[in-house]
């Protein structure tokens, strides 16, 4: 065990956990962050996504101890009240079916959304393909990913 | 109106009046608990008053400030039900939707009546009851008015949570009602809207839950938390027909964060404080395993469906003429089989619960498509009464059936009850992988006779089936439209666990089913829309013993299909046609295949679907396309198989799911036909398969007949 710090959603938090810890598990025990989701555990379904320096990260295979300096955001820091874009954007095309999937399609989608404001729809495959939905809410994820993007231009 | 005491016809409705002047209707309300629910997650602070001020025997109750809550008792599993049912509740009581907040209810058998997410069966069991709820509360409150006005009721309208005094514009709030209309004896019988007044149903509702998920709010089982409690993983055996022999925990209980490691029946569960550290100790643990029963590959499978397709004694489902005689008659004779893999659920959250077991009894938290069985199973282990095990049920990350069982729920209790602390159980993916309960492996063998019009006269259907019981459901088309049928099953008794599987038995069923139906089409050179529309037209004039499903509505549906899809018009794609009834709606899809680059790429499916009344268009909408990305992702990639009695795949490398990029178009229609709603959670799935399949025959001449599609011979030939 060890004590890390980590600066997380602008705030700092102190974790007390094995190095080898993956960052989602940190989020989700240690820090009480549980809107990062647990899917596969080996970055192959994007449920944990998070940003870290403003890029998409896979939360599930980030050791803590690789996280120093880091800044990480999370869904609850992504906007606390849901008024970013692509949250709206998620609430107005209705896109939840269960919704266990949509935290981490939804900073996938923000994420790509920083990087390539004007995505075509490919792009949008191609950037969205690690994160699975089970319930298949794939159309929505395409249109929500869209509307969001005519609305941030 | 008749006297609240004077009960009426079925003992439908009580009141009460709430701790806070409110209203509240239930339905086989029988007497106060008295017990304050303990809402899951703290969402009761979202009524706007205080949680105490509500009594739970209820499904809907009105504050003084005129917001109305809506408790939801079915566990809501992602189709749709947290928000189907407070529309169909606020729309007879004509409430204003922004007003509504809805509250899922825990476990309640005197208060509720099947609290199950399963069999597409929410919506018909509750439709009429809702309804009335609703109805109900709206009839007190205008009795209230009427009082308060002294005017007649018959002056009275309602629109959006008002009660307006039409002749002088007089408004009243259901807010400012609500303590009156308490006190009003229960009217016996309530009027229902007309359909065409609805204001509520058939609109696009936004999911309730949209908020809290968007915002990463902790709604799930898996993101429960409670002070001081442990978690635990629990290693099962790792082949089925394995059984413990013995466990070395030494190293594991000394890592760090481990409180314990306990032994139940053939599993080891490690305890301890973190879920990291107790995934990393049960990997330290030295476990013995020994055969109790066969290992079984799928290469022994395949074997044994040749054996259960072959031998002459079978389970007789049903029997229809002379089926020998029809097929020593006939002109041709058509024959294949069809042939899907075990698959796993694979719900995006993993199996999970929270247990703890008490001196006195047991608190269960969790997600569950049953909670009542959580209960009574829990009840039967511990040796005590159902009363003393409370549920409550949190939003589910996917069920897919899965959560139909109550196998994690024990776990769980059986973990807590052993370390003496309250305990959350966590599956990994390779856990939900390989934990068991699959969609069945089965084999169909089809054989139909035509006579020389190219009319099917004999239909024979034998189901081999890997622990699937009844492989067949034998009174479904077309079953009624053939003159001689012989529907029988075989089945292998196998270590490996099955369970229901979102459409169970149907799932692929209606694949095989449906992708034959083109086969003996094609052969009778009949237009495969024309044909099944021939067959269900003879089941009509000349039915053929017991008929279960809708002849028209299932023409309904395929010539809404056809039409919406310009079905055989179109020269750049190719079209296959696909129909089925399940779960009591009918769903026709065409799939829409093109050639690119060599190969072939399913472009589009049109969907027809009639479940009566749509709910939430939203809703409707997004199940029926889920149900085909879902139906589509399956047949293309979906494959678990075994070595020596253990899974092969263990998590989403090796086991593909459909993503984002594979997806065809989706053209979703219903049939607005004002029927009683039926429901959707499973119906749209069935026929995707065949769809599909018969649109890349179309464009390749070649037949999938066994699933996953992508692994088989006939597309890899394609290029
Ligand atoms: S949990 Fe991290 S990608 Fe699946
Ligand atoms: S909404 Fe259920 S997994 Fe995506």
């Amino acid at each position: 065990m060890a004590l890390y710090k980590l600066k997380i959603n602008g705030r700092d938090y102190r974790a007390d956990v094995d190095p080898d810890t993956p960052l989602l598990w940190v989020l989700r025990d240690s820090l009480g962050l549980a809107g990062t989701k647990y899917g596969c555990g080996i970055a192959m379904c994007g449920a944990c996504t998070v940003h870290v320096n403003g890029e998409a990260a896979r939360s599930c295979v980030l050791p803590v101890s690789s996280l120093a300096n880091a800044k990480i955001t999370t869904i609850e820091g992504l906007s606390a009240t849901g008024d970013h874009p692509v949250q709206q954007a998620w609430d107005e095309t209705d896109v939840p079916q269960c919704g266990y999937c949509q935290a981490g399609q939804i900073m996938m989608a923000a994420a790509l959304l920083k990087r390539n404001p004007k995505p075509s729809g490919e792009e949008i495959d191609t950037a969205m393909a690690g994160n699975l939905c089970r319930c298949g809410t794939y159309h929505r994820i395409r249109e929500a990913i869209q509307s969001a993007a005519n609305k941030i231009r | 109106m008749k006297n609240g005491t004077n009960q009426s016809r079925r003992n439908f409705f009580r009141q009460a009046a709430t701790a806070g002047g409110g209203l509240v209707l239930g339905f086989n309300w029988l007497e106060t608990s008295g017990s304050v629910p303990s809402i899951v997650n703290g969402t009761a602070s979202v009524a706007g008053t205080a949680a105490d001020a509500f009594d739970f025997n209820s499904y809907l109750s009105i504050s003084p400030k005129g917001i109305i809550t809506i408790f939801s008792p079915n566990p809501e599993v992602g189709q749709g039900i947290k928000t189907a049912f407070p529309i169909i509740v606020a729309e007879d009581l004509d409430a204003d939707w922004k007003a509504v907040k809805v509250l899922q209810a825990p476990l309640d058998t005197i208060k509720f009546q099947r609290q199950v997410a399963g069999g597409s069966g929410s919506i018909p069991h509750s439709w009429k009851r809702l309804r009335e709820a609703g109805a109900t509360a709206r009839q007190m409150l205008m009795q209230a008015a009427a009082s308060r006005l002294n005017v007649p009721v018959a002056e009275l309208t309602t629109q959006k949570g008002v009660v307006v005094h039409t002749p002088t514009g007089r408004k009243l709030t259901y807010g400012e009602l609500a303590a009156d209309a308490a006190k009003l004896p229960i009217p016996a019988d309530v009027k229902l809207k007309d359909q065409k007044d609805f204001k509520l149903i058939g609109q696009s509702i936004k999911n309730v839950d949209n908020l809290p998920i968007i915002t990463g709010k902790p709604l799930f089982g898996l993101d429960f938390y409670r002070e001081g409690m442990l978690f635990a993983m629990v290693q099962r055996p790792v082949a089925f027909g394995l059984k413990l022999k013995s466990v070395d925990a030494a190293t594991a209980k000394a890592m760090p964060g481990i409180v314990d490691v306990v032994t139940f029946k053939n599993s080891v569960a490690v305890v301890g404080k973190s879920t990291w550290q107790v995934k990393k100790a049960r990997e330290a643990l030295k476990i013995e395993w020994e055969k109790e029963a066969g290992t079984e590959s799928t290469a022994d499978h395949n074997k044994l469906f040749a054996q259960l397709l072959g031998q002459p004694d079978a389970t007789v489902r049903r029997k229809d003429g002379n089926v020998e005689e029809a097929f020593r008659n006939a002109a041709k004779v058509v024959k294949s089989e069809y042939q899907c893999p075990f698959l796993p659920h694979s719900p995006l959250e993993p199996m999970n619960f929270f247990a703890h077991v008490r001196a006195d009894g047991a608190e269960l938290v969790g997600p569950t498509q049953t909670p009542e069985l959580a209960r009574n199973e829990t009840a039967k282990l511990l040796g005590i009464p159902p009363e003393k095990v409370t549920v409550e049920m949190t939003r589910m990350g996917g069920g897919f059936g899965r959560r139909l069982k109550a196998d994690f729920v024990l776990e769980a209790v059986e973990v807590s009850r052993l370390v003496k602390a309250p305990v959350k159980l966590i599956w990994t993916r390779e856990d939900d992988m390989t934990g068991g309960s699959y969609r069945p492996a089965v084999r169909y063998r089809f054989e139909a006779a035509l006579d020389v019009q190219g009319n099917m006269i004999g239909y024979k259907l034998r189901g081999a089936g890997i622990n699937a019981g009844n492989s067949t459901r034998e009174n479904n088309f077309p079953s009624g439209a053939v003159d001689h049928l012989l529907i029988d099953s075989a089945d292998h008794k196998s270590p490996i666990t099955t369970g229901p599987w979102r459409a169970p038995v149907t799932n692929f069923l209606a694949c095989a089913e449906q992708s034959f139906l083109d086969e003996v089409a094609f052969a009778a050179g009949k237009d495969p829309v024309q044909f099944r529309l021939e067959l269900l037209d003879k089941a009509k004039k000349a039915p053929v013993g017991e008929i279960k499903y809708d002849i028209d509505r299932m023409k309904g549906v395929i010539r809404l299909a056809a039409e919406k899809s310009g079905w055989g018009r179109k020269k750049e794609v190719a079209q296959g046609f696909s129909v089925y009834f399940s779960h009591a709606s009918y769903v026709a899809q065409v799939a829409e295949v093109a050639m690119q680059k060599g190969k072939p790429v399913v472009r589009k499916i049109y969907a027809a679907a009639d479940c009566g009344v749509v709910v939430n268009q939203s809703g409707a909408r997004q199940q029926v396309m889920g149900g085909i990305v879902d139906g589509m992702g399956h047949a293309m990639y979906g494959n678990l198989t075994f070595r020596d009695g253990a899974p092969e795949q263990t998590n989403f490398n090796s086991y593909r799911m459909i993503r984002i990029n594979e997806i065809p178009q989706v053209e979703v229609h219903f049939v607005d036909n004002g029927i009683e709603p039926t429901g959707l959670g499973e119906p749209a799935l069935p026929p995707t398969g065949a769809a599909v399949a018969n649109a890349l025959f179309k464009a390749t001449g070649k037949r999938l007949r066994n699933q996953p599609f992508a692994e088989q011979e006939e597309l890899k030939g394609v290029s």
